[in-house]
């Protein structure tokens, strides 16, 4: 990371549901052109705080600048910048993947060509499928077109991975990398740590409305071998997700 | 951002989209089209050939006479000539034959024929309708040749409009269709967008709530608009369904439709709010359809109900499109002769719209 401006600052950010706090004065900055995960259990507020930032949610209290716009006086100019993906949204029944696009197109206000846009996620095959006619690797792919018809500055990835096989997985990883080269920015949750490890330049752990650390990913496996943590058990050379690879091949099952 | 957003486009863009999935929603083709098609053909063969009498011909009757000719002449009965004396006499006692006929020369000259008819108590009113054609039947074949004697009527008929079953049918099932393609299809429609979180990713969007609304409503009202268009076409061609001005007329019963699927959607709009779930939509819906349904002249004159029920058939709105409709359709009144129906309407319409903002839910 040469080049380390700020595109997303979020300065004390608070979010109540009635008495449940939510979010309890979160705080960081997303840079250009990363890959920034967020990491945490279910219920620690990434969903919130994603939803916040997307425009999709208000805030109780705090700051969020998107490319410099704020999100309480800018949301329609925001929107137009991002392109978002929510965990487990459906899309308008009965059409198909073509029609779903030239939808999101006119949405957008933008003209896309929809079987280019199927191509960047090699969904060509299924133009004339329904949504839920797909796998879910291939759900997700698509979710992630959707996100890229307005050639978004960021896209937002809320647990794009949950549920798939390993095979779809790295595939998506592949997609996600190359969306990033691309020079889109990528703000993704997850709950997979190796997937985190491989895909993010930085992350930061949400615990309870909270960042309990922020850092690449390497920098903090450091940290905590420097604390004098070791694992109970050897670490080999490879894991039993390289066997199932191995032996099932990386081509994709759908 | 090379070109400022077009909210015109994004509304024009869920009109289609919309418009395609209501296309394809087999519910929607069923409630809007095959329904009231279904009815109008049913009502429409029933009603076509007006009253029929069943008359059986007795067997050994003689066949060759004036009396058969004249009687088969009349066009209001059915003569049946081979049935079997048992069949005959079976029909009678449940009233499928409303007389046996059996026509005998005279042997000994004039008259020249004895018609013998037995009526059946199983269908008294047809029997005596069947007894005044007979009798004047009889008379005109008696006085052939013969100057009448006392008097003779001279009776002249007005050529008025045929109401046909199909004119009081179609216009209420042009009711139905829009009342269920209103309720259901937009209570379903917005609540499905609601739970699957569709509305949600629009909103990731930079679309407005009312381009959301405005498109929906547009490709709702152009489906409904069409299937009405087709149900009239289908009703005057293949069933001589009055159109007494022509395309004014059809213009007219378009306006009306229009009117009348907005107040309608209104109530969807009031149910995808109320419904917790998708499978208390339809007994939601039932239950601003069905009353509406049976009550709002859609099949009978609410004038056939009894009298403590009409008040509540003149509280409905569906009563008020369906009675505009019939006016305007057979009537050839014009729209500012049904204001007072188009005003129940629009109070109706304002009514339901002030419920349904308080109760519609986006999220």
């Amino acid at each position: 990371m040469t080049n380390k401006r700020p595109i997303i600052s979020v300065t004390n950010l608070v979010k109540h549901y009635g008495e449940f706090k939510a979010v309890q004065g979160l705080s960081f900055e997303v840079y250009e052109n990363e890959i920034f995960g967020l990491l945490g259990p279910n219920g620690a507020g990434k969903t919130t705080t994603l939803e916040i930032i997307e425009t999709l949610r208000s805030k109780t209290s705090g700051e969020v600048l998107v490319d410099g716009l704020n999100v309480d006086t800018d949301a329609n100019a925001i929107k137009q910048l991002i392109g978002v993906q929510l965990q487990a949204a459906g899309y308008y029944p009965n059409l198909n993947l073509v029609e779903l696009l030239e939808l999101f197109a006119g949405l957008y206000g933008v003209s896309v060509t929809p079987m280019e846009m199927l191509a960047k996620v090699n969904l060509q095959d299924k133009a004339k499928a329904k949504y839920k006619e797909l796998s879910g690797g291939q759900k997700q792919r698509f979710s992630i077109a959707t996100t890229l018809i307005n050639s978004p500055k960021i896209v937002f990835l809320d647990e794009p991975t949950t549920g798939l096989d390993p095979q779809a997985r790295r595939n998506l990883w592949d997609l996600i990398s190359e969306i990033r080269n691309n020079g889109t920015t990528v703000v993704i949750t997850t709950h997979y740590m190796d997937e985190a490890e491989q895909l993010c330049d930085r992350v930061a752990f949400v615990e309870a409305g909270k960042i309990i650390a922020l850092d690449t990913p390497d920098q903090l496996i450091d940290n905590l071998i420097a604390s004098g943590f070791e694992r109970k058990k050897e670490v080999k050379a490879a894991n039993l997700e390289d066997v199932f690879i191995n032996l099932t091949g990386k081509e994709w099952r759908e | 951002m090379s070109q400022p957003y077009n909210h015109t486009k994004a509304t024009l863009a869920l009109a289609k989209a919309s418009f395609r999935s209501i296309t394809r929603s087999p519910s929607a083709v069923i409630f809007t089209l095959a329904f009231p098609l279904i009815f109008i053909v049913v009502f429409g063969f029933i009603g076509g050939g007006g009253m029929k009498l069943d008359v059986a011909l007795a067997p050994g009757s003689d066949l060759q006479n004036p009396v058969i000719t004249a009687l088969e002449k009349t066009g209001v009965i059915r003569l049946t000539k081979n049935d079997t004396q048992q069949n005959i006499e079976k029909n009678l006692e449940k009233g499928a034959y409303d007389a046996v006929i059996n026509i005998e020369k005279n042997p000994d000259g004039l008259p020249a024929y004895f018609t013998n008819v037995k009526y059946t108590s199983a269908s008294l009113t047809n029997g005596n309708v069947l007894k005044s054609v007979l009798n004047d039947l009889a008379h005109q074949l008696n006085t052939v040749n013969q100057k009448p004697t006392v008097t003779e009527i001279r009776a002249t008929t007005i050529t008025g409009r045929l109401h046909r079953t199909i004119d009081f049918i179609l216009p209420g099932q042009l009711g139905f269709s829009l009342l269920s393609t209103g309720v259901f299809g937009t209570a379903f429609i917005f609540f499905a967008l609601r739970q699957n979180l569709v509305i949600k990713r629009f909103f990731a969007t930079p679309v407005r709530r009312s381009s959301i609304v405005l498109g929906e409503a547009i490709a709702r009202i152009g489906f409904a608009l069409l299937g009405a268009l087709f149900i009239i076409i289908i009703g005057h061609f293949a069933f001589n369904f009055t159109l007494i001005n022509g395309f004014v007329t059809v213009f007219n019963m378009i306006v009306l439709a229009t009117i009348g699927i907005i107040v309608f959607m209104g109530f969807g709009f009031v149910v995808s709010g109320l419904a917790k779930s998708e499978s208390t939509i339809p007994p939601i819906s039932n239950i601003i359809t069905l009353p509406q349904f049976l009550l709002s002249g859609t099949f009978f004159s609410i004038n056939a109900f009894p009298t403590w029920l009409q008040p509540i058939s003149r509280a409905l709105p569906l009563t008020y499109l369906n009675d505009a409709m019939r006016k305007v359709a057979f009537e050839g009144a014009n729209l500012w002769d049904v204001k007072q129906q188009i005003l129940i309407m629009v109070v109706w319409g304002i009514g339901i719209y002030a419920v349904a903002v308080k109760t519609f839910k986006w999220e």
